[in-house]
């Protein structure tokens, strides 16, 4: 038998912008355990939260994480809303949609990025991140932000978009789905990428579903839930239907991103299209009271925010189990098994963010 | 050893950031900004940078990290510090765990504020880091940095509270 070793894997990695470390237990260079250990972004956000008021705590959720920030402030603005009663007019619950399909888009491309970087493929990391910044500038020309939009505020969002805007917006989807259209079909079929990808880091759907996975990493494996589809913000009303894989192993993980960036284009125009008039937000009256539990899907699958007010103006809890905190056990469970050099890749496949798994 | 200050490689840490500041940084070396264009090549291993870009604030767990990370570099070396996280904390400071700004562990060569800061802003960021890295090879000292003042304050806990 061979000898074991443990190999630190992090916190500051090359492929990982952010510090995870994993110490992995080494079988000559089969991987056969991984021992999670986090904190290193660790800062309090939760506590914070209760020392500002509800207001305030908007924009302290936003920097939760700042890749899906705009979807951190949705999902803490509904649950405000919901102990308020507020009712949010049409217009904003539009407006919220198309943000958060825009920051699916980035969160997405910058992803794959981050797993062509992972496996070596420096060109498609570059050709990402270049359809990246057209969304990315589209979110400046809206929100006047390229990424901390600071849109969504209790009772609605804090900005318009005039008619030339929202046409603006139609042109760029138009020139993303041009975009995707020559890098996607590339990516899929190509040699390198299928022999890095396919069948590497592999769950069933039953370790899926018993691990609790969420997002990508669930519709890979077959389990079709996807929170869009309880229809909160305005999904109701656009036909949303999830993208579902059944082979559970990075490639499918990728297809699923991939055709989910289709999804979003597809959303934010018929959101365009469907938007409706009138005022864009509602002044929130009185304090919050009582428990609820606000969830949403982020880009890497389905947040949970809890809430809990006393009638003045600051919660008495918060707490958010975000999607990687979801998706670390999971993602203990692909490892075992695989060669160490996969590693890296496997790790990126659940689109690990690690600030917002530890606040 | 002049001509090193022409291109700085660039080893990046992120302490305890909301990966806006992350993003925007790796968003310098895509083509769109493409730090490239200035010597900047982005390294994993700290032994072959010059430069240090710092995201966050610093908390108890990845102090000693940071401080591994920026030993490990070779002398000359600079630091920037991205974000206004970085210099004081930020929308976090008050938080129990969280420390303050980077530069209670490192020297600070240069802050780039914002939260996040832009591309441009980073670039310029780096771009001033250089010379200061030049300056350091010369065997000159450069002048102390002006940290970005602070116009946070945190928000009184309330009676409630107490």
């Amino acid at each position: 038998m061979a000898r074991k070793s443990v190999i630190p894997f992090g916190p500051q990695h090359p492929v990982l912008p952010e510090p995870l470390h994993l110490r992995l237990v080494l079988e000559d260079e089969r991987v056969v355990e991984a021992l999670p250990s986090i904190g290193y972004i660790h800062r309090g956000l939760e506590k914070l939260a209760e020392q500002k008021d509800y207001i305030q705590d908007a924009f302290l959720v936003e920097r939760t994480c700042g890749i899906c920030s705009f979807i951190h402030a949705l999902t803490y603005c509904q649950g405000i809303e919901a102990l308020l009663k507020l009712e949010v007019p049409p217009r904003a619950r539009y407006l919220r949609t198309v943000w958060s399909e825009m920051h699916r888009v980035h969160s997405h491309l910058l992803w794959l990025g981050l797993l062509a970087d992972a496996f070596g493929f420096e060109n498609l990391f570059m050709q990402a991140w270049r359809a990246r910044e057209e969304v990315v500038d589209l979110m400046e020309v809206t929100a006047g932000a390229r990424i901390m939009l600071g849109m969504c505020c209790v009772g609605g969002v804090r900005r318009d978009l005039t008619d030339e805007q929202l046409a603006a917006v139609l042109k760029s989807m138009d020139k993303l789905n041009r975009q995707f259209d020559d890098l996607i079909p590339v990516i899929l079929k190509d040699y390198s990428v299928q022999q890095r990808l396919r069948g590497v880091g592999r769950i069933s759907r039953e370790t899926a579903y018993e691990r609790g996975a969420v997002g990508p990493v669930a519709r890979a494996s077959g389990v079709a839930r996807d929170f869009r589809e309880t229809g909160y913000a305005a999904y109701g009303e656009l036909g949303f239907v999830p993208v579902v894989e059944t082979e559970g192993d990075c490639y499918a993980r990728m297809e699923v991103r991939l055709a989910e960036l289709y999804q979003c284009l597809h959303l934010v125009r018929a959101a365009v299209r469907k938007m409706p008039s009138g005022p864009i937000s509602v002044t929130p009256k009185g304090n919050p009271d009582g428990e609820y539990v606000s969830r949403t899907e982020q880009p890497r699958g389905e947040v949970v925010y809890y809430l809990k007010g006393n009638g003045g103006k600051n919660l008495d809890r918060l707490r958010i189990r975000t999607p990687t905190f979801a998706n670390i056990a999971p993602l203990l469970a692909m490892l075992p098994g695989c060669e160490l050099a996969d590693v890296p890749v496997i790790v990126l496949s659940i689109d690990p963010c690690i600030s917002c798994t530890e606040r | 050893m002049a001509k090193l200050a022409r291109s700085p490689w660039v080893v990046h840490y992120n302490c305890n950031s909301c990966n806006g500041c992350d993003i925007e940084f790796l968003a310098c070396l895509t083509p769109m900004y493409d730090a490239e264009r200035f010597g900047v090549l982005h390294v994993g291993n700290p032994k072959h940078a010059d430069v240090l870009v710092v995201t966050g604030s610093v908390n108890h767990r990845n102090a000693r990290v940071l401080r591994n990370v920026y030993d490990q570099m070779p002398d000359p070396k600079v630091v920037v510090a991205l974000g206004v996280c970085t210099s004081s904390g930020g929308i976090f400071a008050g938080c129990y765990n969280v420390f303050g700004g980077v530069e209670k562990v490192l020297p600070v060569d240069v802050f780039v504020p914002g939260c996040p800061p832009r591309p441009e802003a980073i670039l310029d960021g780096i771009v001033k880091a250089a010379a200061r890295l030049g300056a350091k090879i010369r065997g000159e000292t450069p002048p102390p940095v002006e940290k970005p003042k602070a116009a946070f304050q945190p928000a009184a806990v309330p009676e409630e509270k107490k």
